[in-house]
């Protein structure tokens, strides 16, 4: 055991953990915001009431997202000064600017728009809450755009002198085709957790007041028009998420492409390729023996592999052995194979997990059209299990993308294993790692505890009901006071 | 100008904003037990900085990207090199920003007194830390050719160090305090003056005798004046606070640490970190920083974006100037006075 490993083990848990909370706020901050601009246009109660119940929800989950994400920027010189000092010229900036450009915009108007309900006009706090989603969405930007760089890095030169990277072009990092593909497939990913987000939660509200006429308040009736108003999230929510799945297969056959030709290992690492092919099958299952470098059982579907990676059926895809040796001759003896294993099953039920519940909600817009409902109970587990499923499809594509990059850290330039801070003991990362995911996971408990409270509590919890109908402009100014 | 010494510049003014800003969220966190007393006061406490205490740390998120891109050697060799310091702020960071928001989501007694707890020492452990890091990035740590870091624990904690970080600590509860008096109403604010005066016994001599230190030990003669300046205006924080000319008072604690925070980087330039193994193995402007091209590029950023970010963090102050009052958390409270003679004079300086 090395400081290496426990510092490896060290990113990858915060960022997997960090990656529970982002995409939930990226999408649900523009969905919010819609939401409440529905209210703005219509002012319909239902809307205002909906605003402040996935508010509530995404602002529980916001802070979450805020606390672990100063861990990853420090850790890159706590844990990786090597790294930090080879990239810093170039990875440095678009981090510096997320926080200048993106992460300012955000927090500031998130305060504004939680404390602001009763001291900003209508418009302006509506504006609030945009900007608040613009500067999530912008900040994703940036970090892929650093993440990018390190896959397929562009827009550099290395000093001779001092053996660092130098930034020739931001132009060339921030514009990197790389960023740009996986930009649009985390966005796709994040709107597909926020749909699904809304789905569960709507869907166990339904089942729940439909099974229960449960209002979270024993021996109250469940107030109707909350009813109608999640049955309108839930289709929302399926829109949102069959919208975001198209742009995820699109999105994801690009960063397909793009790994084909910047990190084929990865590719082949992911299809568990292990010799050269034209018009290579794509694999549904297959059953390897990694030590021996091929596979025992392999279930295929003809010319797809080939088809993905270069978009023509006869295109040819290189295995894993043939790679290994050309790395071989450009840098050197070392192994350039990364866990096949852990690529391969990733890349499958990322797609399969992510999809799933894709088509559950291509499937729920139909059985919920013109004010139907289903009555069969699996409907309603499935809408509340599509959710960690796609959740859990998230990160099994980060593993991909990460475990596919071994031994790189910077491809092409820099090893992992030279990465690392020479300066920090194994004790020290074995305390940090220790206290990271102790705390973590009893932060992961409380915060799923309150989520639980919140959603069981529903929205009349936050704003009563309007007294009669839907216009209730007589209540809608409660209290700012939220803390 | 020299892009090295504009970034070097530039760095100084962040984590000079970050301290002033997150400077009195941080005391305002240490004060809750005592100036908080009931659960009223204290929500009192946490709302006056709830809308901006996020916006603030961006502060710290900024400074430390800007860093990375600027002068990476110096993020890499100070992030590794204090390692348990910065471990122990960001677990500090983490309970405290989840407890303002998970805080008033529970209703037992127990839930907020455990989150009491995180804000507290989630406060109180960065306060102090943040003086122990820059005492010791003024002093030099050891350090080899490779700029690797070798001092252990027990060089870190060394006596101008510790100062540093009770100066820190103490000053940033003064002047959490004395925001207290500017931004609360009722028992808060009457608590909350007697806190600064409390808290003003130990930053007054302690960031006297830290800056003094300083001076002595690693000053330069323009940083003269910024001590004399800190401490003087430290010390009419206190009298104002006294008068009740608690905007005044705001303002003298906010330019005592903005003047510790410019000598300090003064008495440091043009290191950034100074070697106490070897000189020569120093860390400074030059050859800890990025190429002109990088600095270029976050100039412009620097430039269109600095002030557009200046603009909207201060257009939340405004929005958010009035003061907290206890009926607005909590509709039924008895609190309606000041305890205090006085009571409702002093709103003149909002
Ligand atoms: C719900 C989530 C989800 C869904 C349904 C998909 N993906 Fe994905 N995928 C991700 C979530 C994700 C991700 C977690 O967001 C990753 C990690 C890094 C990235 O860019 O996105 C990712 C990475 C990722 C990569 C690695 C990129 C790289 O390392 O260069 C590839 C090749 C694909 N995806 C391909 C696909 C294909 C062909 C899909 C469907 C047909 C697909 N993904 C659906
Ligand atoms: C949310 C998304 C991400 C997840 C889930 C993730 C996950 C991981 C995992 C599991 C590892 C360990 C891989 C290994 O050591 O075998 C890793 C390594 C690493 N990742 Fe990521 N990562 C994410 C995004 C990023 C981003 C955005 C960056 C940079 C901007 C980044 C930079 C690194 C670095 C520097 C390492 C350490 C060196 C290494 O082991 O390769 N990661 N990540
Ligand atoms: C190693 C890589 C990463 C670093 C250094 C990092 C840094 C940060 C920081 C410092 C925050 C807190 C911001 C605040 O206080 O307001 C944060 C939150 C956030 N990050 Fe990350 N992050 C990383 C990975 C990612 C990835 C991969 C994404 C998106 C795809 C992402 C998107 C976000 C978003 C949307 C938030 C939401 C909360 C917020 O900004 O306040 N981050 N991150």
């Amino acid at each position: 055991m090395e400081a290496l490993d426990l510092a490896r083990w060290q990113f990858g848990i915060t960022m997997v953990y960090h990656f529970l909370f982002v995409p939930l706020t990226i999408g649900l901050s523009a969905i919010v915001a819609v939401l409440q601009t529905a209210w703005h246009r219509t002012g319909k109660h239902s809307y205002l009431q909906a605003t402040k119940f996935f508010g509530k929800l995404f602002l529980i989950n916001f802070a979450m997202g805020v606390v672990t994400g100063i861990v990853q920027e420090f850790q890159f010189g706590m844990n990786w000064s090597e790294y930090s000092r080879f990239v810093g010229d170039v990875f440095g900036a678009p981090l510096a600017m997320e926080a200048l450009i993106a992460f300012f915009l955000e927090s500031t108007f998130i305060g504004l728009w939680i404390f602001g309900w009763d001291k900003l006009p209508r418009r302006v706090h509506l504006a609030c809450i945009w900007a608040a989603a613009v500067g999530t969405n912008l900040s994703a930007y940036f970090i892929l755009a650093a993440n990018a760089w390190m896959r397929n890095p562009v827009g550099y030169t290395v000093d001779p002198d001092t053996g660092r990277a130098q930034l020739t072009s931001i132009w060339a990092v921030l514009s990197n085709t790389q960023a740009w593909s996986t930009y649009l497939h985390v966005l796709a990913a994040s709107f597909i957790i926020a749909g699904l987000f809304v789905v569960a939660v709507s869907g166990f509200k339904l089942w729940r007041s439909r099974t229960r006429g449960d209002t979270g308040t024993p021996g109250v009736t469940p107030p109707s028009g909350e009813h109608e108003l999640f049955r309108t999230t839930l289709r929302a929510g399926m829109v949102v998420t069959l919208i975001a799945g198209v742009l995820a297969v699109y999105s994801g056959d690009h960063q397909a492409k793009l790994a084909a030709a910047y990190e084929p290992m990865k590719l082949a690492g992911a299809e568990a390729l292990w010799e050269t092919e034209d018009g290579a099958p794509f694999s549904a299952f297959a059953v390897g023996d990694v030590d021996e470098r091929l596979n025992v059982i392999d279930l295929n579907l003809p010319h797809v592999l080939s088809f993905l990676a270069t978009g023509e059926i006869d295109g040819t895809v290189h295995g894993i052995n043939d790679l290994q040796e050309s790395y071989e001759a450009a840098y050197g003896p070392g192994d350039y194979t990364p866990n096949v294993f852990v690529l391969y099953w990733s890349f499958r039920l990322m797609i399969g997990l992510g999809l799933a519940g894709v088509l559950l909600s291509a499937a729920g817009l139909w059985w919920t059209r013109r004010r139907r409902l289903p009555d069969n109970r699996w409907f309603y587990y499935a809408t509340m299990a599509a959710l960690p499923a796609a959740v859990t499809a998230n990160i099994l594509g980060w593993l991909l993308t990460e475990i596919g990059r071994q031994p790189w850290t910077v491809r092409g330039e820099l090893l992992t294993a030279q990465s690392v801070s020479p300066g920090v003991s194994l004790g020290e990362v074995a305390l940090s790692l220790t206290l990271f995911t102790a705390i973590y996971g009893v932060l992961a408990v409380v915060e799923a505890g309150l989520l639980w409270r919140y959603v069981k509590a529903g929205p009349s919890h936050l704003v009563p009901q309007a007294p009669d109908g839907d216009d209730g402009d007589s209540n809608d100014r409660v209290p700012a006071f939220v803390y | 100008m020299d892009l090295v010494l504009v970034w070097f510049i530039a760095i100084a003014i962040l984590w000079t904003g970050y301290f002033v800003l997150e400077g009195f969220d941080f005391g305002v966190g240490v004060l809750l037990p005592s100036v908080g007393r009931n659960d009223t006061g204290r929500r009192v406490m946490i709302n006056a900085i709830g809308p901006v205490w996020d916006g603030n740390e961006v502060w710290l998120i900024t400074a430390g990207g800007a860093m990375f891109a600027a002068f990476p050697a110096w993020y890499a060799s100070l992030f590794s090199g204090l390692y348990l310091f910065l471990l122990l702020i960001l677990l500090a960071l983490i309970v405290r920003g989840v407890a303002f928001e998970y805080r008033g989501k529970g209703d037992t007694d127990r839930w907020r007194a455990w989150w009491d707890r995180a804000i507290i020492v989630g406060s109180a452990v960065p306060a102090a830390l943040w003086g122990v890091i820059f005492a010791n990035i003024v002093r030099g740590v050891g350090m080899d050719a490779d700029h690797t870091v070798t001092s252990g624990m027990a060089d870190l904690l060394n006596p101008y160090a510790l100062l540093g970080g009770v100066t820190t600590l103490s000053l940033f509860t003064l002047h959490g305090a004395v925001f207290l008096t500017l931004k609360t109403q009722g028992a808060v604010r009457g608590r909350a003056r007697r806190a600064a005066t409390r808290s003003a016994a130990v930053a007054l001599p302690a960031t006297t005798a830290f800056l003094l230190w300083t001076q002595a030990a690693h000053g330069k003669p323009w940083t003269l004046p910024l001590v004399v300046l800190a401490c003087v205006s430290l010390f009419a924080s206190v009298l104002l606070a006294m008068r009740r000319r608690e905007g005044w008072s705001f303002t003298a604690t906010a330019v005592t640490v903005l003047a510790l925070s410019v000598a300090l980087f003064g008495a440091l330039f043009p290191n950034v970190l100074p070697s106490t193994t070897d000189p020569a193995h120093s860390l400074t402007v030059h050859n800890a920083a990025s190429a002109r091209y990088t600095l270029t590029v976050m100039s412009w950023v620097g430039v269109v974006f600095l002030p557009v970010v200046l603009a909207y963090q201060a257009w939340s102050y405004w929005v958010f100037r009035k003061r907290v009052t206890p009926q607005q958390v909590d509709p039924g409270s008895e609190d309606t006075t000041d305890h205090d003679p006085t009571a409702g004079k002093g709103t003149a300086t909002t």
